[in-house]
């Protein structure tokens, strides 16, 4: 492997003994080595066991479990919980969809109007994560209660029914998951409207463009791949989230998540579960696969 | 600098946008970004004043009505030993995981930056498998980790907290650091290497200095993505609890006041460091 690399090594300084050139040679792969490793045996060799584990057959109470190439886990836990797939699937679509319009406008406004205020917006804009993820969803449960500090004192002032409640609500999670992955959206958007050149602009409006064209034919395809990253790193974290679903959803609208961490967690169902994750891997990948065949899969370091 | 000078010119040329008074309008922009603001920071802001909340109930909980200002949840702050030994649980991991991570990202965002396919095979299989790791979903990541320790009869604590931690935070590490040292002078390193200095007097005197920034950068992303994992330590914690995992399984019983405590001084000496990286940054430019 590494010989062909020392034959190619140009000697750019000139001739060396030969250690020093081997070790040259081998710098790139003794750097990456180590990360590499645990990569391999932490990331990938996982992914590889669990599609073995959900072609295993295993016994519920122990967790012990045998490989009989059982493939009919997928079509049985597809038909059990292909309707926590659609709720996963509504619930993530639908909170991308509104980070994306609420975000779109604030991103525009610090690209173009934050003045040297940028980095303090940007700041703002990162609150959220100055607070641990179970602590922000967990304190929307408190604020959303049926007795809490909105709908109690709305309840009190009759202004609510007394049975009105958010929580255990669909709408409690989506706007959980809104909330959660609001910064996932805006700072790529933010981003990709920032390096527009704005001489570009200057272009349009001298080629008398109004306002409105200048944005539709010029921001607009411009912040493409900027929305392109900020959909992949709202959507595919929501479809799988099931912090939002437990907290602020109660035990309806359950999101395929939350079947995952049961069947691995209490069921000890490992075949079911793996089954699950991988489908959902897999529903993942197509973004992930289109993402990297539009732009690239280095573009996605410029967003996080 | 041009696009200034030339930004009032193109409004004189044009005759079809006559100067008009600025309108209201205006203001709409502004006023949304400031309210979504708001929003962002609303939950955080009620976590801090409920956290000084009089619990009259009996009950360890956060109440709901405002009973009076009591700073007896500061004072009290250890009060719940399984919260307390949770939460240094995860200062410890952050700090131990976040070394590792930092050291291996590191290394593997040099090996990125510096070499390329004929002398880096497989380099983009290894960027590809980064991206991956990012961009999946991390149930998918935490229960397929749970999948490996249980085949491999690995019982859960600490230990396999530390290595699933460092595996989903290396690859941030190794964006971080590369992205800042991609203008990097390599020709420093060569006048290094002319005055006589070996590799390793070359790295630890210009090239560790010259990337440090990048690396501090990276252990902090590091440290704040393993103190928050919820969704990976809920899968591969067993008898070692973490601070979130703790708080989520008190939600189904009620949250205790300390919690907020808890949730309250991180935020605060989260955003001190970054209003001090902010401050600093300043002063260097």
């Amino acid at each position: 492997m590494e010989q062909p690399v020392l034959a190619n090594h140009p000697g750019r300084i000139g001739p060396r003994r030969g250690r020093v050139r081997l070790g040259k040679a081998l710098a790139p792969y003794l750097l990456s080595l180590p990360a590499g490793l645990w990569l391999l045996v932490l990331f990938l060799i996982p992914l590889v066991v669990m599609l073995s584990l959900s072609l295993q057959t295993c016994n519920f109470g122990t967790g012990a479990c045998v490989m009989t190439w059982h493939w009919a886990e997928f079509p049985q836990q597809l038909s059990l919980y292909h309707a926590q797939f659609l709720t996963s699937f509504y619930f993530a679509g639908a909170a991308t969809l509104i980070d994306l319009a609420v975000s779109f406008p604030i991103a525009y406004w610090i690209a173009f109007h934050g003045g040297n205020k940028k980095n303090f917006f940007l700041l703002m804009l990162l609150v959220p994560f100055f607070v641990s993820f179970v602590i922000r969803t967990v304190v929307w449960e408190f604020i959303l209660s049926d007795q809490g500090i909105i709908l109690g004192s709305l309840k009190n002032a009759h202004l609510l029914p007394q049975n009105f409640h958010v929580l255990a609500t669909g709408y409690a999670v989506v706007a959980g998951l809104a909330y959660n992955y609001l910064p996932f959206t805006a700072l790529p958007l933010y981003v990709a409207i920032e390096r527009i050149d704005k001489r570009i602009l200057d272009a349009a409006y001298d080629l008398y463009a109004t306002k409105r064209e200048a944005f539709t034919r010029v921001i607009l395809p411009l912040t493409i791949p900027g929305v392109f990253a900020a959909f992949l790193l709202t959507f595919v974290p929501a479809l799988g989230d099931y912090v939002n679903q437990q907290v602020l959803g109660g035990t309806s609208n359950t999101m395929i998540g939350t079947v995952i961490q049961n069947a691995f967690l209490v069921n000890l169902d490992y075949a079911g579960g793996s089954a699950l994750s991988a489908v959902l891997l897999a529903i993942a990948l197509v973004g992930i696969f289109a993402y990297a065949r539009l732009l690239g899969s280095r573009t996605i370091e410029e967003y996080l | 600098m041009s696009a200034v000078v030339t930004a009032p010119a193109s409004q004189d040329v044009a005759p079809a946008r006559p100067p008009r008074r600025r309108r209201w309008t205006r203001f709409i922009l502004p006023a949304y970004s400031w309210l979504i603001i708001a929003y962002l920071v609303f939950p955080i802001a009620v976590m801090v004043l409920y956290s000084f909340n009089k619990v009259t109930t009996g009950l360890p909980q956060v109440s709901f009505a405002w009973n009076g200002f009591t700073l007896q949840w500061y004072q009290q702050w250890n009060n719940i030993p399984q919260l307390t030994s949770a939460f240094w649980l995860s200062i410890r991991l952050a700090i131990v995981s976040s070394l590792f991570a930092t050291v291996l990202g590191t290394l593997l965002a040099l090996a990125l930056v510096r070499y390329r396919p004929p002398r880096f095979r497989g380099k983009t299989a290894v960027e590809q498998i980064m991206f991956l790791n990012i961009a999946a979903p991390e149930i998918v990541l935490g229960a397929s980790l749970l999948g490996l320790f249980v085949t491999m009869n690995l019982a859960r604590g600490f230990v396999t907290l530390l290595l699933a931690h460092v595996a989903f935070s290396i690859a941030y590490v190794a964006v971080t650091v590369r992205a800042r040292m991609a203008g990097f002078d390599r020709t420093l390193e060569e006048a290094a290497a002319d005055l006589g200095a070996n590799a390793w007097v070359t790295f630890r005197k210009i090239t560790f200095p010259l990337i440090m920034p990048g690396i501090i950068a990276g252990a902090l992303m590091a440290f704040a993505l393993s103190i928050d994992d919820f969704v990976t330590s809920n899968f591969v914690s067993g008898s070692a609890v973490p601070f979130p995992v703790w708080v989520y399984g008190a939600t189904r019983i009620g949250i205790p006041p300390q919690v907020f405590v808890f949730g309250s001084a991180i935020f605060a000496v989260g955003i001190l460091c970054a209003l001090t990286s902010i401050v600093v940054a300043r002063k260097q430019t």
